[in-house]
């Protein structure tokens, strides 16, 4: 490996130097464009005490809710979760702590971590029990609630495609949080479905350039369904 | 009669003006797509990413990777376009979108809205529905006008935990339209067959009838 090249050899390269206690971006929405094989790897490897930033817990046996199998994570920070029964058993059992964050907010944290903003200024959750113990301030007639940005020890994100310099295209709505995860990470680890040479990707339509991206890796995907709805 | 769920959707989706892009909360204000008036145009905001929300697809276009803020699998109409999350939430805070349906458990005559936590049951989140009300400058709340077990819900100061602080300006329930005006909610349309006198009985907060409430018009 040499120079801008970011490809890892092994899921184990991919999230080697990930240890106990860190903080832990991943992107996805639901089960939509989730870093489902590194998530993976996090189980094999066992690592423990987490703080997990997504914007869900993914199911039971599934996404980040196979990390909840083993009491992988500590301290969820996310905007919906509960859509598992591993999750509700362990937060009521005292196990799990939340931190729920609406989900704008928790976008633009993971944004400013990345662009290097330590907070800014929301008019979102002001006069809520968000708000509560946060600074507040009046620009205008409005007031605006002091949200501090959200950077992670290691970023796991699920693109598309990606030339070996590490930029990536995402698909669809599978972008959601991923180039904002990407961005926020001190270790930022991309996984995507078809890795290319270096100028067969338009420049101009690259979502995450690779500046963010330290590693890549080429794997193969479930692609689960949460909700699979169709047309009568 | 007390408003069908379908029926709400077709009184909100009366609001619709040519040109709008609008979020859609889950539930009712789901089904207000599906009553778009005829010759106007409007653009529906997913706030995953995806601006320009068509139907759900057809069995051979289901597509994990397109789906909707409800985790629906989804298409995109032409004339659509995809961003990331941050960008997604820069339209709504920034004051882009035109007019958001929600859903809510309790709302105050200050324009309060509860509807994301109940003390005591668990609590899954409020997703985007805090920066959502946050942002939008029109927003219409969809709820029954009480509960199951006839409490009101429209209420002189929500009891339950705020999603945003005095930013509700316009509520139709399934008996009554209503707008909140200076700290007071002024009954400005009922539902066919639905007395004023069932409409006051079921509100909590100060409620102002003018001498006049339309029936709103509605198909049966």
């Amino acid at each position: 490996m040499a120079g801008f090249d970011k490809r890892v050899s092994s899921y184990e390269e991919a999230m080697a130097g990930l240890e106990d206690g860190m903080t832990l971006l991943a992107g996805g929405f639901g089960l939509c464009g989730i870093p489902e094989n590194l998530i993976a790897e996090i189980k094999r490897k066992g690592t423990r005490d987490l703080t997990v930033a997504s914007n869900n817990c993914g199911v039971d046996g599934f996404g980040l809710g196979l990390l909840l199998e083993d009491c992988q994570i500590r301290k969820m920070i996310a905007s919906y979760v509960g859509e598992n029964a591993l999750f509700e058993k362990q937060l009521l059992d005292g196990d799990l702590e939340v931190e729920l964050t609406p989900q704008g907010n928790l976008a633009e944290r993971m944004r400013a971590a990345g662009a290097g903003i330590p907070a800014f200024y929301t008019a979102t959750g002001y006069g809520t029990r968000i708000a509560e113990g946060k600074e507040t301030r009046l620009f205008g007639d409005r007031h605006y609630v002091l949200e501090e940005a959200l950077p992670g020890d290691f970023a796991i994100v699920k693109g598309w495609k990606a030339d070996t310099y590490g930029n990536v295209i995402y698909r669809h709505t599978a972008r959601n949080f991923n180039p904002l995860v990407a961005m926020a990470g001190k270790v930022t680890v991309v996984e995507v479905e078809e890795i290319v040479a270096p100028g067969e990707l338009d420049p101009a339509a690259i979502h995450t350039p690779g500046i963010y991206v330290d590693r890549l890796i080429c794997g193969t995907f479930e692609k689960r369904i949460e909700k699979r709805t169709v047309r009568g | 009669m007390a408003l069908t769920r379908e029926q709400m959707a077709q009184r909100v989706a009366a609001e619709l003006e040519d040109g709008f892009y609008v979020n859609l909360g889950i539930g009712i204000p789901t089904l207000v797509a599906n009553y778009v008036p005829a010759g106007i145009e409007v653009m529906l905001q997913s706030e995953n990413g995806l601006l320009g929300m068509g139907p759900f697809p057809t069995e051979e276009q289901v597509d994990p990777d397109m789906i909707n803020a409800g985790k629906q699998t989804v298409t995109a109409q032409p004339g659509a376009s995809i961003v990331d999350s941050a960008d997604s939430f820069a339209m709504i805070r920034g004051g882009h979108v035109d007019l958001t349906v929600l859903g809510a458990f309790e709302v105050d005559v200050q324009g309060n809205i509860a509807s994301w936590m109940v003390p005591g049951k668990l609590v899954k989140g409020m997703g985007g529905a805090m920066d959502l009300v946050a942002g939008a400058e029109n927003i219409i709340v969809t709820m029954t006008h009480a509960s199951k077990s006839g409490e009101p819900k429209l209420l002189q100061a929500c009891t339950l935990p705020l999603t945003g602080a005095g930013c509700i300006k316009r509520v139709l329930t399934d008996l009554a339209y209503i707008e909140i005006e200076n700290g007071q909610f002024v009954l400005k349309e009922r539902a066919p067959g639905v007395s004023v006198e069932e409409i006051i009985r079921k509100t909590g907060g100060e409620l102002v009838v003018p001498d006049s409430v339309p029936e709103m018009t509605v198909a049966g």
